[in-house]
């Protein structure tokens, strides 16, 4: 059994964090925080770019580095321990996986080069309402080669040059109704407005599309499959920025718990605070072994991938969710102020959780490809 | 990333496969769990002794007896001790191996884990070369089984704090207090034991550790009735008890040290909790009926399956983890540690929430139980066991926090006071 990343990913790990130590301070994360015009961080943006991140796992033919997920999944442990405020994931994680699993040939030779070498931004819309994302609720409609409707709230919508629409073809309003596209969003029609997120530093907005150009993508008809596996993908590098996050939660709750002294002792020497961080450690543990799961899911395209990125996502929202917000109960009254990194993390946590579907969804969809395996 | 075995691996499973296939019965995943035939007992190790009667006891020690027999013959009994002894001389990779070819059989097991796992290893570091060869064999083989007496009444999560009184009378030392929770005492041929040599000394130089054959007298054998209605655990009193000084393990006072080598060995001998888990209340959820149909169609139990399904296989893949670091020759990392926390828990949750399941019949737990063969009526009681049993999970958290978060120890208020002028409350 190998079931452990190999020395030359991990060596990309530490390269990674140590680039990430340097270039993507607490002060980088806040300067977007605290800053309504800025929506990522341009200039970490482009040295991650041309450090080839963005590339990892897009093929060199069309201007990646041609490495496998494993890799990616490395380096998105990495964007999670750092609050990367960048478009990575929309981008990469959504957007290019996308065009690299269902885009034409010319599809791919046209959008990967840029999504590759950050020099263009993407990323993928499906959500119109409040609540979960189903055949009834979608209302945007395609026909004669324009979008037309409202799509909100759309991750890095107003960062992306690209987007990734989910319309419907026919009026029937069921599952096979349901059609990808591809929008450029500096065509006209397209108006976006601002949202404010819970996390600033990973915002979104809406979107409303008049009469706007667009391209089918994949099948037609097909949507609900390709997004389902596309979120599949996903949700497994979404878990490992989820771990990296839930593991400096730990580790900085820990650190402030050795330096603050209570009752004339450390405050970490207290048993409540010691087994509030014990439960932290587990849930990472089983966590970052889920994810594992979900990476070798990934990487071997396994059929196991439904049960395993669900597994992974599930498991990493609980870990992440809860170490940031017990972090703040174990910095005590700073731990709430803004000055305090706390909340950084308690922001993200959250925000991560529900970004491609809730925790709660994505228990049911655990549950049901349970299911499904089961009767295969 | 990969899941498969090396050469040497493959080659070692099939060997294990064959031989379990040749000699035991498949278990299957719900009718084959903890019953009165096949009483897995994850942690503290010891098969129940009260339901069905003492025939029954006897009967289920003596087919124990003739697998670990066959065991031993073939080689997996004792995977990783020397070949000298009557081991495998094999790898703590073969040992996960085999451990996992076995866990789908349905084969006796609380009986000689604690000897071969804990006790064995002891007298391989502390005991005399007449020793070794006189016990250890037959260790392995189940002809001769062993108890650990560590536990008292008032010294059990905080273990160094033993009253037993072991005086010294020319070559022969006395024994006299009560133990606890001794798995097998009933049946264990020896048994290994703390004493307190000096109660002058502090709490952790004042210990002595002997090993002693269960039939010398003045030692009575009482089993602990439990909340399940089974007894796994016995008190042992020892009166006027006397061993010989050869029967010591390391020095007078140096007890503490030895019995951390057997505690060291514990977490190693604790093996795959067979008990209840995702697999079972998954399969209950396709049979039992809630308000608006089948369980496994309700939105709120599959939420709460999903929490199970994730603890679960997240502990099995710690374990994989564990088993790649094993697999290439290095020591696995602390992630182990949360196993037993874990599933103790999650047994307890999973039980309480399918009896809630069943309904008012969730009350029913007679012999004859229709519904799911009493499964999660007696992981309701097994469970509130399987927390304190070797280590409660509060001694896990501490130990999670200080060993592997690096946290400071508790205040101490027994590092720097003789033993006998410790404050030890009503006991």
């Amino acid at each position: 059994m190998n079931f452990d990343f190999s020395d030359d990913q991990k060596l990309l790990r530490d390269q990674a964090r140590k680039f990430l130590f340097d270039k993507c301070d607490r002060k980088s994360v806040r300067s977007i925080l605290d800053d309504d015009q800025l929506h990522y961080h341009k200039e970490l943006w482009s040295q991650i770019s041309e450090m080839g991140w963005t590339g990892t796992a897009i093929p060199e033919e069309y201007g990646g580095l041609g490495l496998g997920m494993l890799e990616l999944c490395v380096i998105a442990e990495e964007l999670g321990r750092s609050l990367a405020p960048t478009p990575f994931s929309s981008s990469i994680y959504l957007f290019a996986e996308f065009i690299k699993n269902y885009g034409s040939e010319d599809q791919k030779k046209k959008f990967l080069p840029s999504i590759a070498s950050g020099e263009k931004i993407g990323t993928f819309a499906l959500s119109e309402t409040n609540g979960t994302p189903k055949p009834s609720n979608i209302k945007t409609k395609f026909s004669s080669g324009k979008i037309n409707g409202y799509k909100s709230p759309v991750s890095d919508g107003e960062s992306a040059d690209y987007l990734i629409i989910a319309a419907n073809s026919d009026d029937k309003g069921n599952r096979n109704s349901l059609s990808l596209y591809i929008v450029d969003l500096n065509e006209n029609g397209v108006n976006k407005t601002s949202l404010e997120t819970i996390d600033p530093t990973r915002p979104a907005c809406s979107i409303n599309f008049e009469n706007v150009e667009a391209v089918p993508l994949g099948e037609q008809g097909m949507a609900w499959d390709m997004i389902e596996n596309i979120l599949n993908r996903a949700a497994v590098l979404y878990s490992f920025e989820q771990v990296g996050g839930a593991q400096v939660s730990l580790d900085e709750a820990k650190k402030y718990s050795l330096e603050r002294f209570a009752f004339g002792r450390q405050i970490g020497s207290f048993q409540a605070l010691k087994h509030k961080m014990a439960d932290m450690y587990v849930k990472i543990e089983l966590a970052r072994s889920n994810a594992y799961y979900g990476a070798w899911a990934l990487s071997t395209d396994s059929n196991e991938l439904p049960v395993a990125a669900a597994g992974a996502r599930v498991s990493a929202s609980d870990a992440f969710n809860y170490a940031a917000k017990e972090n703040i109960q174990i910095h005590g009254g700073v731990g709430f102020t803004w000055d305090y990194d706390c909340h950084l993390f308690y922001r993200r946590s959250k925000l991560l959780s529900l970004n491609i579907g809730s925790t709660r969804q994505w228990k049911e969809n655990l549950i049901s490809n349970l299911e499904k395996r089961n009767i295969v | 990333m990969d899941f498969n075995d090396s050469q040497q691996e493959a080659a070692f499973r099939k060997e294990a496969r064959d031989f379990l296939e040749a000699n035991a019965e498949k278990r299957s995943i719900i009718s084959d769990k903890p019953n009165d035939k096949n009483p897995q007992i994850a942690v503290a190790g010891a098969p129940e002794t009260v339901k069905g009667g003492k025939e029954a006891a006897q009967e289920a020690l003596e087919r124990a007896k003739v697998w670990q027999k066959k065991k031993a013959e073939a080689g997996f009994a004792a995977i990783l001790w020397p070949k000298e002894f009557g081991g495998y001389g094999g790898s703590p990779i073969q040992q996960v191996i085999y451990s996992q070819e076995e866990h789908d059989y349905l084969v006796p097991s609380g009986y000689f884990e604690i000897g071969i796992g804990m006790l064995g290893p002891t007298m391989m570091v502390w005991g005399k070369d007449e020793d070794k060869k006189r016990y250890l064999p037959k260790m392995i083989t189940g002809e001769e089984i062993w108890c650990q007496l560590f536990s008292e009444p008032s010294a059990g999560s905080d273990l160094a704090g033993i009253k037993m009184k072991a005086e010294k009378d020319g070559d022969e030392w006395v024994l006299n207090g009560q133990k606890v929770w001794t798995s097998g005492a009933h049946f264990a041929d020896y048994g290994m034991i703390v004493a307190r040599s000096d109660p002058s000394a502090l709490k952790h130089k004042g210990l002595t550790y002997f090993y002693l054959d269960m039939k010398t007298p003045g030692i009575e054998i009482r089993p602990i009735k439990q909340i399940s209605g089974t007894s796994n655990f016995n008190e042992v009193f020892f009166n006027d008890v006397r061993i010989p000084d050869s029967q010591r393990l390391g020095g007078e006072g140096e007890g503490w040290k030895v019995a951390l080598t057997t505690l060291m060995n514990e977490r190693l001998a604790v093996g795959d909790p067979p008990g209840l888990d995702f697999d079972q209340i998954f399969e209950a959820t396709k049979e039992l009926e809630v308000e608006d149909g089948l369980a496994i169609k309700n939105s709120e139990v599959r939420q709460k399956m999903a929490d199970w399904y994730v603890q679960s296989r997240g502990l099995q893949y710690t374990k994989f983890r564990s088993i790649t670091a094993l697999s290439k020759g290095q020591t696995p990392g602390p992630e182990l540690s949360i196993s037993k926390l874990v599933t103790a828990s999650k047994m307890q949750d999973v039980s309480a929430y399918a009896l809630e399941l069943m309904d008012s019949s969730g009350m029913v737990h007679h012999d004859q139980n229709p519904v799911l063969k009493n499964l999660f009526q007696n992981g309701y009681f097994f469970s509130a066991a399987m927390r304190i049993a070797g280590g409660t999970d509060e001694v896990l958290r501490n130990i999670i926090a200080e060993r592997v978060l690096g946290l400071p120890q508790d205040e101490r208020a027994d590092k720097k006071v003789p033993f006998n002028e410790l404050p030890s409350g009503k006991n």
